[in-house]
């Protein structure tokens, strides 16, 4: 497999849970909240996930009960931040510190076991199509379900009436409350839909992308698709093209690896961390009028 | 009256903690009447507008809606049976347009609500663009959307939050207009305000409230605003009168073709401003917020630095490139519009507050804090300024506005500046500290201080200033005098027609 193909094959799941995780943030913080702890809840489902396929099997199960345990951490969140006022960031912080811990916890005897991935899905035609077939068309069903699932959160943020009262929420809460919005409850489901969003991205992550637990196997991806989401300055195209970026980066640095470019290693695994500050630092000063 | 009242209230009380915000309220709205609520600020007004509203719920007393006793727990319960509001600072969505704006309240499809946005705005004179970006539209018409959106509840009663504070002249006038379309129409209005010539033209019955109570029910149009003033602040108006101003004497802050781009996409940029200040005279800046006052008020502070240090001159050196010690040193003080986190810090003392900007009054020993004479200055502005406080241990961000500005009006005061910019000096004060306020930079005017004021309350600059300016977009009009102008000619300006 030459270094293009392995780009076009892997982009996308190496994408997928930067994207998930990315897209489940930018609701919460579209509604005016800001989640910290990304990193922990992508951990925690990771390890959930695992131990669920781990045991029966079943990669759907695997995926609900990492989204339940997620949502579940970022209840956490929410009952601190909306129900008792605590500081957001420090909420944040704690509950992802939280999560790397539980999922230390509950994965100690899962520690680099192995698990079977998801197939690939052949489908006729598109998979027949030359050099993109077998490799950019040829995705699991999660891939192909993720895709559809971000057309949908960018019609129903752009196109619907909820859309428009998570924008108003997060704009103005005070004026969306007295003209009888309830600004908890969407700020509740936000954050469960972040938590979950979570779940689902470390589900992926250690049962499909890399079938198999390891403690610390989210590697900062929590953080990245944090700053994915001010890189795509909250919108659904440009967080996913973000993701595409990060995932092809990510890719990049093994591809270079194996072709024996002459940079310690150490250096191409920390690219993509420095791009993202990179990118942070560029938007920043984009956005204060300095460039 | 042998109508029943649309809307009464019956001993209405509202208590927060020690607070009594309301107390035993007894209040009747009618049909096709708009009914003044007046007041000062802390009289209750918000508080009882929230009651009737369903934002708070009172502690005892009975409202009824049509003779109907009625509970409300949230506003959306009110708006069922009929009742609108519009806020004082407006309740939309900026980032969103008009119709997008109304959709969030109003059932329906946009191309319909669109075209009822634009009737609505034919029949009562309330034209806007449907598919305009708010944070695009002035503030005039800002309020029009407000307005419209509560008019598509088809309410029968709609409550206003002082419409006029935030609006010139021109608009205040189409305002005015529109009510009394809707009063015609059979609508019932409660007009929340102070401004007392504005009720007595506009309403047919006046509720005073002062310290929570109703002190007064009258017909407006009965009354002088002398008298009214009398009932809202319970007792005789304090006297303004106040020597002419002598002629002015040596300049003390000039700005040459001041400049400077905008610093976020909400910001406004300054193009090319030009003002003379001189010793002894006050100078008004007029206009509505977010013109650039802050910007123009940051760049004359030193909070932020000018292009070019020529474009700045205060006591007749150059500036601009200078931060705000360095000019205070020159003999620069400066009052800003926002009481707490820039003119005071909250959670510290007064006495503390006191050494911030007055450390050069001997109160630093090689670097350490003379507590006593700290103590000693912060005292003496207490007394002076007539501050209603415990001492000044007290800490600045429990006082109330008004008493808050009176001490860091004093505090600067009593450093004795050749030259002060002072912003927003009456907002939120009530009427006696109000006064009190506007007689102290008088008499610092006839003691040789120059002073500039910005303010949005065009009587006060009236009341003040021997010249106005109007800051508009970010560009400041000609010099005006106060004596040759009209709150008209100055409305214009505050809207674009002249520049």
């Amino acid at each position: 497999m030459s270094g293009l193909e392995f780009l076009l094959a892997g982009t996308l799941a190496a994408s997928l849970p930067l994207l998930l995780a990315a897209l489940g943030e930018m609701v919460v913080e579209k509604t005016g909240l800001l989640n910290l702890g990304l990193e922990g809840m992508m951990a925690i489902g990771a390890a959930i996930a695992f131990i669920c396929v781990y045991h029966t099997g079943s990669h759907l199960l695997g995926f609900a009960a990492a989204a339940l345990m997620s949502t579940f951490v970022a209840m956490l969140f929410a009952i601190l931040v909306i129900g008792v006022k605590a500081n957001e960031v420090a909420a944040g912080l704690a509950i992802g510190v939280l999560g790397l811990g539980l999922s230390a916890l509950f994965g100690k005897s899962y520690e680099s076991l192995t698990i079977k991935g998801l197939p690939k899905i052949d489908i006729p035609i598109l998979s027949d199509i030359p050099v993109i077939g077998p490799t950019l068309l040829t995705q699991d069903i999660v891939v192909w379900l993720s895709i559809l699932g971000t057309v949908a959160l960018w019609w129903v943020l752009n196109r619907t009436k909820l859309g428009l009262i998570i924008a108003a929420v997060g704009e103005n809460a005070d004026a969306a409350r007295s003209i009888g919005y309830p600004v908890v409850m969407i700020r509740l489901i936000a954050v469960a839909f972040g938590g979950a969003m979570c779940g689902l991205a470390g589900a992926y992550a250690s049962t499909v992308y890399t079938p198999l637990w390891a403690d610390g196997m989210i590697a900062g991806r929590g953080w990245i698709a944090l700053a994915l989401v001010v890189f795509g300055t909250w919108q659904t195209g440009r967080v996913a093209f973000g993701a595409l970026l990060f995932g092809i980066l990510s890719l990049g640095e093994l591809t270079a690896q194996a072709m024996g470019v002459g940079l310690p290693s150490q250096v191409l695994s920390s690219l993509p961390y420095l791009v993202t500050i990179l990118m942070l630092v560029v938007i920043s000063r984009r956005r204060s009028g300095l460039i | 009256m042998s109508q029943p009242a649309l809307l009464r209230l019956a001993g209405v009380s509202k208590r927060y903690g020690t607070v009594q915000a309301n107390h035993e309220i007894d209040l009747e709205v009618h049909s096709g009447s708009i009914h003044a609520v007046l007041g000062e600020n802390g009289a209750g007004k918000s508080t009882l507008m929230k009651l009737i509203y369903g934002v708070e719920q009172p502690d005892s007393g009975h409202i009824r809606w049509n003779g109907q006793e009625v509970h409300f727990a949230r506003p959306s319960d009110a708006q069922a049976l009929g009742i609108g509001m519009v806020f004082q600072h407006f309740s939309l969505f900026e980032t969103l347009s008009v119709v997008q704006n109304v959709s969030l309240m109003i059932p329906g499809k946009p191309a319909d609500l669109a075209q009822k946005i634009t009737d609505l705005g034919d029949q009562f004179g309330l034209s806007v663009d449907p598919h305009a970006m708010v944070h695009r539209l002035s503030v005039g018409e800002r309020q029009r959307v407000e307005i419209i959106r509560c008019l598509l509840l088809n309410p029968k009663l709609l409550i206003l939050d002082e419409p006029t504070s935030v609006l010139p002249p021109q608009n205040v006038r189409r305002l005015f207009e529109t009510l009394r379309k809707l009063q015609a129409d059979g609508m019932a209005i409660l007009f929340i305000s102070h401004k007392l010539d504005e009720i007595r033209e506009l309403c047919d019955t006046a509720s005073v409230l002062r310290g929570g109570e109703v002190t007064g029910r009258v017909d407006p149009r009965e009354h002088d605003a002398r008298s009214l003033a009398q009932l809202m602040i319970g007792r005789e108006m304090p006297n303004v009168a106040h020597a002419a101003p002598q002629p002015p004497g040596a300049e003390r802050l000039r700005l040459n073709a001041l400049g400077h781009p905008r610093a976020s996409r909400f910001g406004t940029t300054l193009d090319g401003i030009d003002l003379k200040l001189r010793s002894g005279e006050i100078v008004g800046i007029a206009g509505i917020s977010g013109n650039g006052q802050q910007e123009l008020a940051a760049l004359i502070s030193g909070e932020s630095r000018a292009q070019e240090p020529g474009m700045i001159e205060i006591m007749g050196k150059k500036v601009g490139h200078l931060g705000p010690m360095a000019r205070r040193k020159l003999g620069f003080a400066f009052v800003p519009e926002e009481r707490l986190g820039r003119g005071a810090v909250p959670e510290m003392s007064l006495a503390d507050n006191s050494l911030l900007t007055a450390h050069s009054r001997s109160m630093l020993s090689r670097g350490f804090i003379r507590r006593s004479v700290e103590r000693a200055f912060t005292r003496e502005c207490i007394e002076a300024f007539d501050v209603r406080t415990p001492g000044p241990d007290a800490e600045a961000g429990a006082m109330s506005g008004g008493n808050l500005q009176k001490f860091i009006l004093g505090r600067e005061i009593m450093l004795n500046p050749d030259v002060m910019l002072v912003s927003q000096p009456t907002w939120g004060v009530d009427i006696g500290a109000a006064t009190a306020i506007r007689k102290r930079l008088l008499d610092m005017r006839d003691q040789g201080c120059a002073i500039l004021v910005i303010s949005e309350e065009m009587d006060e600059l009236f009341e003040l200033c021997s010249k106005l300016h109007v800051l508009h977009n970010g560009r400041l009009s000609p010099a005006l005098e106060a004596a040759e102008t009209t709150p008209q000619e100055i409305g214009r300006y505050m809207i674009g027609a002249e520049t």
